[in-house]
């Protein structure tokens, strides 16, 4: 009997400066396949559906557990993990492209290096004093701790940024991430005591006053973060924080 | 001499550390790393670090854990340096606190521990079930400070090739490949610190993320560092199989009260969730009643092959066993353990909650490495130091779960500070160092790449030798080794290693070529994988992870010693060094005690 087989379409550019192409192949079926298993296979034996000798297709990908925010794409045109997208659950035939938020490299690898560079500018990290032994750190009720463990999950996967109607490649908005995230290192018992640095950051232009509430970003999360409520949360405190510096007169 | 250079390869846990460490005393850092180091493999760790707070009125001291750790790794590490990552573990906990980790917490606000296996207390910090990312990420915001600065320059999206070597063989920088442009350049630096991570990928499937591949210490072991205890491979007792990856099941699941059971009746075709309270062998609690589920790995792992393939009473259908949380309240379950179900339910499909889960033993950990010496994790060779996975301290013949984030971060913490010192020591730095030795690392790596590139008449498949290569490693060199098969393996790698010179690229271009990479990794994993097998093959005596049913003892007379490789113009040698048991005597080491 002849093996169950699929299309996987692929959007295909060997650099940014170089035209589109469509290819598609045609795998051999197996239970328990995600999109990884099938670029693997494509590497394995590059040659589309036609007889044509390709390439490998170029992506990214480390833990393959859904940890390491390397693997998004678009996959049937939702951004989403490759890693966590099991061919079982995905319509034929499967559509996979690059972002389209963050500037190409090749094929279905993007540059995503502006969420690193925006958790810079805001300053997402903890000011300590330096690494030798000073004593435990602050104590923190577990309430605490349950709010800010799920923002620390974020793997700066960029899903939440393709979505958003106000992110693009032209434009500085930080994206819903990075205002999740000083979320979290405002809530935290020393990072208060420097929220204003990050705050002001997200006064500036591309900070929070460009978010839409168009609430897309909340549903691509692959984590589940509550990144309305972050937003929401962030933006109360931004306003307090421009009323206090008015009132000092800053 | 005008301020030192420092390179840093790898961005994981150790890698971080190091590189803060080296910052903070005021040198800059050149940081590289295949991935964006926020992505590195440290984020796959799920349960926890180990640490004697002894928060939980136990009695725990930091001379426990390190008896633990001893006992645990069968005498094979070298005392001093584990003693002193015990006793630093306590304060790397609260430094990782007050860096902002979201440790869980008890109701009064202080840490909260749980028990790992290998031990009897509840010594591991926790944050949910993702606790490597988390202490990654925390790692990486002080280096991204550091980075904001300009303290520290990341160069992500390069890979390490190779060491430039002077005359005298001192390094002298580091010869790197940008994975976008494909450009190789040299880097020059007085001292480099290595901690490239794990080598799941030479076993094909691991639970290894998929950047670990060991090339990186192949390359130096080429170069002259000493590779040491490359045997010692820790097999996970429970993993969910994977055609690209075994996905772990924490031993926090087992912490938390998770149990390992069959069927008593071989051949059961119920589901799990309908089988009777006692009609179920919970085989690990009767085998090992004081430890029970929470025996070391390498114990569970050989149980559990013992009741698949010897005793045929594994699951219907799948060589698997059930680990089981369903009896566990679901608040528990979700405010501890809900990063790896989470996993079980989007990889499997079904919720872990309510149903036990299917595992099995997958490829885990090397307790073999880089050799470092006994104080500053300094190798061989003058200016390379290493940290983390990569090299072989603190573990000897096992690591205990949760030992691995607390032995990469401390090891950081010794590497870069011992680099600092030695860097300012040198009387010459690598400034005055002539271009020319320089512009011969680079050619001779170009020269490699170029001979792929231009091989046009190639026809093995990359990815075909690799899957080859992973499967005889797995079947052969993991759980149960038979001097025989680990003949064989050699064998097939030769012929792997013959087949890899015939490779088709597939892919010449000059941009964002993976494969070019692959097929350079692959290279390098071709040889790591001998030096594994050589390993096995001359150790004839069984000692943690190392099991060979002919020799089913430990053997202490000819066997507690290191094993060193080194590697001379392809040939690669065997030579062992003592092992420093200084601090405790060897004791037999036995987990079937009763409660
Ligand atoms: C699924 C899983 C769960 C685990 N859970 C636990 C746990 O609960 N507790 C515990 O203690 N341990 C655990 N471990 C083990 C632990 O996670 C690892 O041993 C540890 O994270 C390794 O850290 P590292 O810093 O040595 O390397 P890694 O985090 O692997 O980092 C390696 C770095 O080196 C870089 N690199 C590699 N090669 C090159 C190259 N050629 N050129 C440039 N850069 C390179 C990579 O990009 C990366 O930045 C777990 C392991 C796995 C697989
Ligand atoms: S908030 Fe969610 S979607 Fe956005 S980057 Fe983080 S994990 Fe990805
Ligand atoms: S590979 Fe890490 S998130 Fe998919």
């Amino acid at each position: 009997m002849a093996d169950k087989t699929f299309i996987v379409r692929i959007k295909r550019q060997q650099r940014p400066d170089e035209s589109v192409r469509w290819e598609e192949y045609e795998l051999r079926y197996r239970p328990h396949m995600n999109v990884i298993i099938c670029l693997r296979d494509i590497a394995e034996k590059p040659f589309t559906q036609s007889g044509v000798e390709s390439t490998p297709v170029s992506y990214d990908a480390n833990c393959l557990e859904e940890v390491c925010g390397a693997c998004a794409m678009l996959i049937n045109g939702t951004a989403r993990q490759a890693c966590t997208a099991l061919v079982d659950d995905l319509e034929k035939p499967i559509r996979l492209e690059p972002l389209t938020k963050f500037p190409l490299v090749r094929d279905l690898v993007v540059d995503r290096s502006k969420m690193f560079e925006d958790l810079k500018r805001t300053h997402c990290w903890i000011p300590i004093d330096g690494t030798y032994d000073i004593g435990e750190g602050p104590r923190m009720a577990p309430s605490v701790q349950e709010k800010g463990y799920p923002l620390s999950r974020c793997i700066t996967c960029g899903n939440c940024l393709e979505v958003c109607p106000k992110v693009n490649q032209r434009d500085p908005f930080v994206g819903a991430a990075i205002v999740s995230q000083v979320r979290l290192f405002n809530m935290h018992p020393t990072g208060a005591m420097h929220s204003a640095e990050r705050l002001d950051a997200l006064m500036l232009p591309g900070g929070i006053a460009d978010c839409d509430n168009a609430q897309n970003c909340v549903k691509a999360c692959p984590k589940g973060i509550p990144l309305t409520e972050s937003l929401a949360a962030v933006n109360g405190q931004v306003l307090v924080h421009a009323v206090k510096s008015w009132l000092r007169g800053e | 001499m005008t301020q030192p250079k420092i390179i840093v390869v790898g961005g994981g846990l150790a890698g971080l550390m190091a590189t803060i460490r080296v910052a903070e005393s005021g040198i800059p850092v050149d940081l590289f790393s295949i991935v964006p180091v926020k992505r590195s493999h440290s984020v796959c760790a799920q349960g926890g670090i180990n640490a004697a707070k002894n928060l939980k009125g136990e009695g725990d001291s930091t001379w426990k854990h390190f008896d633990d750790t001893i006992y645990g790794g069968d005498f094979l590490a070298n005392q001093p340096l584990v003693k002193g990552m015990c006793e630093a573990a306590p304060a790397i906990i609260d430094l990782l606190d007050r860096m902002g980790v979201m440790f869980n917490r008890t109701p009064e606000g202080l840490l909260d521990f749980r028990r790992f296996g290998g031990t009897l207390y509840n010594r591991t910090a926790f944050a949910g079930a993702t606790t490597g990312q988390q202490l990654l990420y925390a790692l990486d915001e002080q280096v991204r400070r550091f980075e904001s600065e300009d303290k520290v320059k990341k160069f992500e999206g390069w890979t390490f090739l190779s060491v430039v070597l002077d005359d005298g063989g001192v390094c002298r920088g580091i010869c790197g490949m940008d994975l976008r442009t494909m450009e190789i350049r040299t880097f020059p630096c007085d001292a480099a610190i290595f901690c490239t991570g794990g080598i799941g990928v030479v076993f094909g499937r691991s639970t290894n993320s998929v950047v670990c591949t060991g090339s990186a210490q192949s390359a130096l072991f080429q170069q002259g560092v000493y590779y040491a205890n490359g045997e010692f491979i820790q097999v996970h007792p429970t993993a969910i199989p994977g055609e690209d990856k075994c996905r772990l099941m924490s031993e926090s699941a087992r912490g938390e009260g998770g149990r390992v059971w069959v069927p008593k009746q071989a051949g059961d075709e119920r589901a799990g969730k309908d089988i009777p309270e006692n009609e179920r062998f919970y085989f690990l609690e009767d085998w090992y009643p004081k430890y029970g589920n929470l025996v070391p790995r390498d114990v569970a792992t050989r149980a559990i092959h013992k009741i698949v393939f010897e005793m045929k009473m594994g699951l219907v259908g799948e060589p698997a066993v059930y680990l089981d949380v369903t009896h566990i309240p679901r608040e528990t379950l979700d405010r501890k353990l809900e990063g790896i179900l989470e996993i079980y339910e989007k990889f499997v499909g079904v919720d872990p909650r309510e149903e036990p889960m299917k595992v099995f033993p997958a490829m885990h950990y090397t307790m073999g490495g880089l050799w470092v010496d006994n104080q500053n994790q300094a190798t061989n060779v003058p200016g390379i130091y290493a940290a983390g996975e990569c090299e072989y301290q603190y573990h000897g013949a096992n690591r205990l779960g949760a030992n691995s984030l607390v032995s990469c971060i401390y090891g950081g913490m010794l590497a870069g500070p011992a680099a600092v010192r030695y860097s300012r020591g040198l009387e010459s730095g690598c400034e005055n160092v002539p271009g020319a030795i320089f512009e011969r690392e680079r050619v001779r790596q170009q020269d490699i790449t170029d001979a792929l590139l231009n091989q046009h008449k190639g026809t093995e498949n990359p990815i075909t030798i690799w899957r080859e290569m992973g499967d005889i490693m797995t079947e052969n060199v993991t759980v149960i080794r038979y001097n025989a098969n680990l003949q064989k393996t050699l064998v097939k790698l030769d012929e792997l290693s013959e087949r890899f010179t015939r490779i088709n690229l597939q892919d010449r271009t000059q941009w964002a070529n993976q494969t070019l990479n692959f097929v350079r990794e692959l290279g390098n994993m071709l040889i790591l994988a001998r030096v594994i097998t050589m390993g096995a093959l001359a150790r004839d005596e069984t000692r943690g992870a190392h099991y060979k049913p002919d020799f089913p003892e430990r053997d202490d007379a000819n066997w507690l010693k290191t094993t060193k490789a080194s590697y001379n113009e392809g040939n690669i040698q065997l030579e062992y060094e003592p092992v420093d048991t200084s601090l405790l005597q060897p004791r037999e080491r036995k987990y079937t005690a009763k409660a």
